[in-house]
């Protein structure tokens, strides 16, 4: 019987999308398991998603509390042992403030909580979720935030762009960018970027809410099918 | 043992936009407040620590201001010594 990649997904006080993400690990062929933000275990899992939400009720900074939480010390290492980790918007939030993204999200240029599907062009294939997609390609996936801005220092922002770290950036449907189509503001229409290796990428729009197409559009399948490819691949155990 | 409190202001930094200050700042002037040429809107912690001096309880605030109280990548942070206990 082929064995299924087991993904983490880690529930943290005032995680909301946690039994989404487990919901669609399992329709898209994984083995979900719930991971616990106060335990020092992540169950011998092959890959690791930070679900959306607002964790520690964003008090203080978004995920500035959750990103000092006892199992981030796992994560951390998890992640630096080559390990896929997925941060979903307040996830994303948290891999920034945790020191394993560069950058940090903040609120919406438009003061406004932004709720819409989105146009995402895909910047890199070489991540843990967009192994099967082509730079350049199109996924449609929706957004639900009131700080999902991203910026960064100028020597961070040099970084990510010129090592190739931004992995999504806000497009029209024709892949073109404009501020119309920002829906944050984010710097260089960045919706979500990676580490150096590749294997921790962050990014606000939600995947998990777009794999099943009786609810809304599926950019979000590609994604998970890449992060379940990898974590087969058990480059972090 | 002393308890020392400090006031720890953290502030988005200059240039970073910062749209709850806009905010307050537009709805100033319908208030009747004119000349209001800039509002920024930051955090104020106020803390209190034991140490056996006043250094060692500062160097704990300012490695707290910079791990966790604020954010370097977006935010100054500033600490003010307030009272000795």
């Amino acid at each position: 019987m082929t064995r299924l990649p087991r993904i983490g997904v880690v529930t943290f006080p005032g995680s909301l999308d946690d039994a989404d993400a487990r919901r669609a690990v399992e329709s898209m062929g994984g083995d979900a398991v719930a991971l616990w933000h106060a335990d020092h275990d992540l169950a011998g899992v092959d890959a690791v998603i930070l679900p959306g939400g607002f964790s520690y009720g964003d008090y203080l900074r978004c995920g500035a509390i959750a990103a000092r939480a006892p199992i981030m010390d796992e994560v951390g290492g998890f992640a630096r042992r080559g390990g896929p980790v997925l941060g979903i918007c307040n996830g994303f939030q948290v891999l920034c403030e945790a020191g394993l993204l560069d950058g940090a999200l903040v609120r919406n240029a438009s003061l406004r909580f932004v709720c819409e599907d989105v146009w995402l062009r895909v910047e890199t294939a070489q991540t843990s979720v967009t192994l099967g997609l082509t730079p350049g390609e199109l996924v449609q996936i929706p957004v639900k935030h009131g700080e999902g801005r991203w910026v960064a220092t100028a020597e961070q922002l040099d970084r990510v762009e010129g090592e190739g770290l931004v992995v999504f950036r806000y497009s029209g449907r024709d892949g073109v960018l404009s501020d119309a189509a920002n829906p944050n503001g984010a710097t260089n229409h960045i919706a979500g970027i990676r580490n150096d290796a590749g294997n921790v990428v962050g990014l606000m729009p939600h995947p998990e809410h777009a794999v099943d197409p009786d609810v809304g559009p599926t950019g979000g399948q590609p994604l998970l099918a890449s992060l379940l490819e990898t974590a087969l691949a058990g480059v972090g155990a | 043992m002393t308890i020392y409190t400090f006031e720890v202001l953290v502030s988005l930094k200059p240039g970073l936009l910062d749209p709850q200050g806009k905010a307050v700042e537009g709805s100033l002037p319908a208030m009747g407040f004119d000349g209001v040429v800039d509002v920024r809107v930051g955090k104020h912690i106020k803390l209190s620590v034991e140490a056996p001096d006043e250094a060692a309880a500062t160097t704990q605030v300012h490695e707290m201001a910079t791990k966790v109280l604020s954010n370097p990548v977006i935010e100054d942070y500033e600490v003010l010594a307030v009272a000795a206990s």
